[in-house]
């Protein structure tokens, strides 16, 4: 069983207020150093059967129709070794 | 016999009953849709209900998007048939590519629940039809993903080509891009809009009757058809 790792962000282009927030209760806790947060999303599949470039592409397919928005997100597909 | 127009009803819809009576009190017939059949009961325009569908899970409207009814309603829209979505509707109607752009959470963060400012500025969409130009209307708003966002080339043409029907007055409440509260697609039969008109179309609920104009407004479109 391989494991793909989907990590979808906002567009650099976009706010992210959520990031932003995170950002605002760092500095408060003192972690002075860190200049920027951006929050994204993390999904995780489990893959029945071989990672073959047919694979990948299904699932560039589906991060491309549901998991990213593409208008407002980025997002990058890679295997992950067990 | 008055047009009928459907209401659908997603896990998570809210306002899909006040979005009938709207329906009712503008004078068609209001038809409820369930999310999980592809029939769209031979109505003639489709409302998109405000409220959580599917809990906003992964982006709000995202999944409700691929639910079975929207691949019909998809295709009626391309065809030509009225679709309203309305807060949460809006966000499946962007998440559908049927409108331009996307909305995101507001900028400050803050869920918003408030009566909204709106002038009314595109008088030949299928649910604006009935306003004058330029009309100042106030109609509660309620939402948390109320953003409107896209690049700064579809806002151009959305402004060229008149496509923006509202824009918020006295105030932007949620960061959105020109201020923009509603929009409809090129042939103008498919419009989003944020606030809420469905609850603001009977005397001593809401703070005016200016949102019965909407579902007047395609009522007419659908009579003179």
């Amino acid at each position: 069983m391989a494991r793909v790792v989907v990590d979808v962000m906002l567009k650099s282009e976009i706010l992210d207020p959520q990031g932003k927030a995170v950002e605002r209760a760092a500095d408060r806790l003192g972690y002075s150093t860190i200049t920027s947060v951006r929050q994204g999303k993390r999904f995780e599949l489990q893959i029945d059967g071989p990672v073959d470039d047919a694979a990948l592409a299904s699932i560039r397919e589906l991060a491309e129709s549901l998991l990213a928005n593409t208008v407002i997100e980025d997002f990058t597909v890679r295997v992950e070794d067990n | 016999m008055s047009p009928r127009v459907g209401v659908v009803t997603f896990p998570g819809s809210l306002d899909d009953r006040d979005a009938q009576r709207a329906i009712r009190l503008a004078g068609a017939e209001p038809v409820a849709l369930w999310h999980g059949t592809t029939d769209l009961s031979k109505v003639d325009a489709v409302v998109l209900p405000g409220g959580f569908s599917y809990g906003d899970y992964l982006r709000a409207g995202a999944i409700a998007r691929f639910a079975p009814i929207m691949a019909s309603i998809i295709d009626a829209a391309n065809d030509g048939m009225p679709v309203f979505g309305i807060c949460n509707g809006f966000q499946v109607l962007c998440e559908s590519h049927l409108l331009p752009g996307a909305l995101t959470r507001n900028d400050h963060l803050h869920f918003i629940c408030r009566d909204q400012k709106l002038r009314i500025e595109n008088t030949t969409s299928a649910f604006t039809y009935g306003f004058n130009t330029n009309q100042e209307i106030v109609i509660p708003l309620k939402n948390g993903e109320g953003s409107y966002i896209a690049d700064e080339r579809t806002l151009d043409e959305l402004e060229a080509t008149g496509r923006i029907i509202a824009r918020y007055i006295d105030g932007n409440p949620n960061g959105s891009r020109r201020d923009i509260a509603g929009i409809t697609n090129e042939a103008g039969n498919v419009v989003g809009l944020m606030p809420h008109p469905e609850h603001a179309v009977e005397a001593g609920f809401g703070p005016s009757l200016d949102g019965l104009t909407f579902f007047t407004s395609v009522l007419s479109r659908l009579v003179n058809a």
